[in-house]
């Protein structure tokens, strides 16, 4: 062995503890689908939890070894900082939660088979990629690797026409965005000659190329496709509504934090330099999504259409914090996704919580009234979920909004703060809806509640409700630590 | 006893009991009566000690003392931090809410019937809310406070109000949820501004006359809504006509005041300048909801609407007193809120005792109650009496104030105003004279009964709030004195 590769090789060797979650969920994951393979449908359950078990281990581990300072290893592709720490751990947590919910869904529908939670935890990989790309070829492995598996969660209700309508629908207009951000990425490795994002951040230092602009608008719109900004919202009210709801519980949650936070990145890392080139894509997309959320959501009786355009609306305030520019931002962007997600799986619980006699679960707002009556702990959970998006104190979800505000006066964009809070009036009309539905309403069907994603619901409820105590401060502090290095 | 969190423990002793009314009645199997009983019980012993706890803080409050007393602090959230205390301004305040919930529980005994524990929970749960604003002295636990009373609220609108209550409800809810959020951007902009979020700090730190002018705006946003001025008023009579009567009770007594309190707190000590600026546009609002608010009140059919929007007019008097910047309109301004919180609440419990025994609030089914209920009319007369601002009743001294301090600096809107005691005079007296005087003419009115002895529980402490504060205003005024001086002071000083 010549000293050249010895070397080569203990560099390799040092860097390998920095890609240790994501080199346990890829070998977790294939180790579980022989498991799967050999057990068959079965073992549908063990499968689940085990896949549950590593995200949550790799999710510990981003933690556990995260750098005091950002490293990038693997010459320049990939970076382990506390950004992407935080964003893989909240990841980590509202993916597995939203993997426990489907248990009894699945069961009901007799679609409990292995692949679900294999595919999942495969998704989930390809966030812990996206969050930490450093170079425009991680970039796109890792968002290639989350859609590629969230196409077929769309379509896994495999007899139901919605459901392959969303995963057509879902594949098809990704398939588009993907080569999108394919084409700018292209563009921008064309006229910057490095993919890396350090060397296109001193590119664009020095010299304005009208080509890397171009690129850099292909990349942030195939992006916002991803984290279904306005206008590449599209697909999303419909995606979410046909796919299993065990599905778009998945999609509401991790995937949101982890398009948001490479978003970021993209922004503040390879193009901080040309901040005002992206700001103003930023902003208008930040508009657009508040707008439409907002407004669209109004006639909605869907819940999961609801929920839909209510993510739009809250990607749209993400954007608000990223348009804060990466001294401010990191830090807001993590708080608000952090709690919305989190929020967002709480949501969904409900949803899955209520079953009739033969195992369908609830899709219409009507669908939920007199809650209060027949289970009030989950009645109660889901308005105290539902004020927390409405950003109301003391409740967590106040506490992104007051960041993202915060973050906007701290730059002087306050602008966009009332644009954020006319939208958030406005959602909260339609929110309060299902607030009155629930309480003000007479039952309607009885319902069976399914005690995992009760208990799950009660988690996700407790959570917003503990912003009453230091824990708050503890979410806060944590989104300090990691947000800080951009600037 | 000098270190005890007495601050603390008023605001979290009624979420406790809260807590306590959603799990222990759990235990009790059956009947469901037995659990609401129990509720009832547990709600009311709360508010009782809050009470006590309340009378001995306002004995152990050094009232010659202009600086903020009992102060807590501890960190919370970033530069957010636990912090209260409390002043002359704040603590009668805190006194009138623990004053008024046992007097709402107890009207709530019968009336409520449905859902109880979780009816008494919620005003547990308020309770903890609106003591917390007027002890907050972080403006950001503040507005936590402030804008967390929306949730209960819109419940207790929503759940236990009348047949239009989800109208009512949504609009008490957005009206509010629009004015407060312009009020934190502006609570953001200040904290980065001048990188701090106490109270006693931002009151010391000096905007500029530029900042002041948008910031000012913003609180007002919130503020007059809240209060409610004109022309934002739209939403509280429509809360108040669905809103059960303790729900009133305490929108009229307590929540109203949140807005001149933030007026006091925050508007006039931070924004001096712009204070001064725009106190005409004040008055010019004031002006027009004393008269205009009266002459629409005087056109009600529904007595709950009545006495609604005679409290937008009576809430004119307190922000002209306010933006009047002198000692006597502040001073007035403060005792009108007291005394309103007790008159309103009294007038609204009166309107609760007929409605519970007839269903209805409507005037034109009313008449000659005299002859069935003497008590009650006895009483009814009262408050009226207490409304319209007659001399003797604590009405009275709050009116006169204010509007002495307004005819300092504007003595056309003092005039204006006075002219609004006269309006009030007019439609009180109406009402009272139509539901009260002539003879029955609905029949179903004839098995009516007088006050029984809980109803009759529930209003003496208000007649004796009513006349001893009438009476003897000074017992107000030594509690405020100080403070209220020391805020015009700084006031005076800060835009000359």
């Amino acid at each position: 062995m010549s000293m050249n590769q010895t070397m080569t090789a203990e560099l390799f060797f040092q860097q390998v503890p920095y890609i240790l979650p994501e080199i346990t969920l890829a070998a977790g994951a294939l180790i579980i689908v022989l498991i799967g393979a050999f057990m068959g449908d079965r073992g549908s359950r063990l499968v689940t939890w085990l896949c549950v078990a590593v995200m949550l281990a790799a999710g510990a581990m981003a933690v556990l070894h995260m750098p005091p300072e950002q490293v990038v290893v693997f010459s320049g592709s990939y970076a382990a900082d506390g950004f992407s720490a935080y964003a893989k751990l909240i990841i980590a947590l509202t993916a597995s939660s939203a993997l426990l919910l489907s248990v009894d869904f699945l069961a009901d529908k007799k679609l409990d088979k292995p692949e679900f939670p294999v595919l999942a935890m495969l998704a989930t990989l390809g966030m812990f990629i996206m969050v930490s790309a450093h170079d425009l070829i991680a970039l796109y492995v890792g968002v290639e690797m989350q859609s590629l598996a969230l196409y077929v969660l769309a379509a896994y209700a495999r007899d139901d026409a919605k459901s392959s309508e969303a995963g057509l629908k879902y594949f098809v207009l990704g398939a588009l965005s993907s080569g999108l951000l394919l084409y700018g990425c292209s563009l921008v490795y064309g006229f910057t000659g490095s993919v890396k994002f350090d060397v296109i951040s001193a590119h664009v230092a020095a010299s304005r190329d009208i080509g890397v602009i171009f690129g850099l608008v292909f990349i942030l719109c195939g992006l916002a496709f991803k984290m279904s900004a306005a206008p590449f919202h599209m697909w999303t009210p419909d995606v979410y509504e046909g796919s299993p709801t065990v599905s778009t519980a998945f999609f509401a949650s991790a995937p949101k934090v982890a398009a948001a936070v490479l978003f970021a990145r993209v922004c503040f890392e390879a193009f901080g330099p040309a901040q005002k080139d992206w700001l103003g894509i930023v902003v208008i997309m930040a508009l657009l999504s508040m707008v439409i959320g907002a407004l669209f959501a109004l006639q909605q009786t869907n819940i999961k259409r609801l929920l839909a355009y209510s993510s739009i609306a809250n990607m749209g305030y993400a954007l608000v914090a990223i348009a804060c520019g990466p001294e401010f931002g990191p830090k807001a962007l993590l708080v608000f996704v952090s709690i919305y997600a989190v929020t967002s799986v709480g949501l969904f619980g409900v949803v899955l919580s209520l079953r009739t006699a033969d195992g369908e679960r609830v899709e219409t707002i009507a669908g939920l009234s007199g809650l209060s009556r027949s289970n009030p702990l989950l009645a109660a959970a889901l308005t105290m979920l539902l004020f927390s998006v409405m950003g109301i104190p003391p409740l967590a979800g106040f506490f992104g909004k007051w960041e993202i505000i915060l973050a906007t006066s701290s730059v002087g964009l306050l602008p966009l703060a009332i644009a954020l809070i006319l939208a958030s009036v406005v959602s909260a009309f339609y929110y309060l809806r299902i607030i009155k539905t629930v309480w003000f309403d007479e039952p309607v069907a009885t319902m069976v509640p399914v005690g995992t994603a009760t208990a799950l619901t009660l988690t996700g409820a407790t959570f917003v409700l503990a912003a009453l105590t230091l824990l708050i401060g503890l979410v806060g502090s944590a989104a300090t630590i990691a947000g800080a290095g951009f600037s | 006893m000098d270190n005890l969190p007495i601050l603390s423990i008023l605001t979290w002793t009624p979420s406790v009991a809260a807590v306590l009314i959603l799990l222990l009645p759990r235990l009790i199997t059956s009947p469901e009566a037995a659990r609401a009983n129990a509720a009832r019980w547990i709600a009311l012993i709360a508010t009782l000690v809050v009470l006590v706890l309340a009378i001995w803080m306002t004995v152990a409050f050094d009232e010659t003392n202009p600086a903020y007393q009992f102060v807590e602090r501890a960190d919370w959230y970033g530069m957010i931090q636990y912090h209260l205390g409390i002043d002359g301004i704040s603590v009668l305040l805190i006194l009138l809410t623990a004053f008024l919930m046992p007097l709402c529980i107890l009207a709530s005994w019968t009336s409520v019937q449905k859902r109880v524990v979780e009816y008494m929970a919620a005003f547990m749960i308020l309770q903890t809310l609106m003591i917390g604003v007027f002890c907050a002295l972080d403006i950001v636990l503040f507005y936590v406070f402030f804008e967390a009373g929306l949730i209960p609220m819109y419940l207790i609108i929503g759940i236990w109000g009348g047949k239009n209550r989800v109208y009512a409800a949504y609009k008490f809810f957005l009206y509010t949820l629009l004015g407060s959020l312009f009020l934190l951007i502006a609570v953001a902009w200040m904290a980065v501004t001048a990188k701090t979020t106490s109270i006693p700090d931002l009151q010391a730190f000096e905007f500029t006359k530029h900042a002041q002018t948008w910031l000012w705006l913003a609180f007002f946003a919130s503020f007059a809504v809240k209060m409610p001025m004109w022309p934002v008023h739209t939403w509280l009579p429509d809360a108040h006509v669905e809103a059960p009567t303790a729900g009133s009770v305490i929108l009229a007594g307590v929540l109203l005041k949140m807005g001149g309190y933030g007026f006091l707190r925050f508007s006039l000590p931070m924004f001096p300048d712009a204070s001064n600026m725009f106190a005409p546009l004040v008055f010019l609002l004031s002006g027009i909801a004393i008269v205009y608010t009266s002459l629409v009140a005087f056109r009600q059919t529904d007595i709950k609407k009545l006495i609604a929007y005679s409290s937008v007019a009576h809430m004119g008097f307190v922000t002209m007193g306010i933006f009047s910047g002198n000692e006597q309109g502040v001073q007035g301004a403060l005792f009108q809120m007291l005394s309103h919180g007790v008159i309103s609440g009294a007038l609204f419990l009166c309107v609760g005792v007929i409605y519970d025994r007839m269903h209805t609030r409507e005037i034109a089914q009313y008449g000659g109650l005299v002859n069935r209920m003497p008590i009650y009319a006895a009483v009814f007369m009262l408050f009226t009496m207490g409304n319209v601002g007659l001399p003797g009743t604590s009405g009275f001294v709050g009116e006169i104030l204010t509007m002495q301090g307004a005819f300092i600096v504007d003595p056309v809107t003092a005039m204006v105003a006075a002219s609004g005691v006269i309006l009030s005079a007019a439609y009180m007296l109406t009402l009272y004279r139509k539901v009260i005087f002539g003879t029955i003419v609905n029949p179903a009115l004839n098995d009516i009964t007088d006050m029984n002895a809980r109803e009759i529980l529930i209003f003496v402490p208000l007649i004796a709030a009513a006349l001893y504060l009438g009476f003897q205003p000074n017992i107000i005024f030594d509690q405020t004195a100080t403070s209220a001086v020391a805020l015009v002071d700084a006031f005076h000083a800060n835009f000359k």
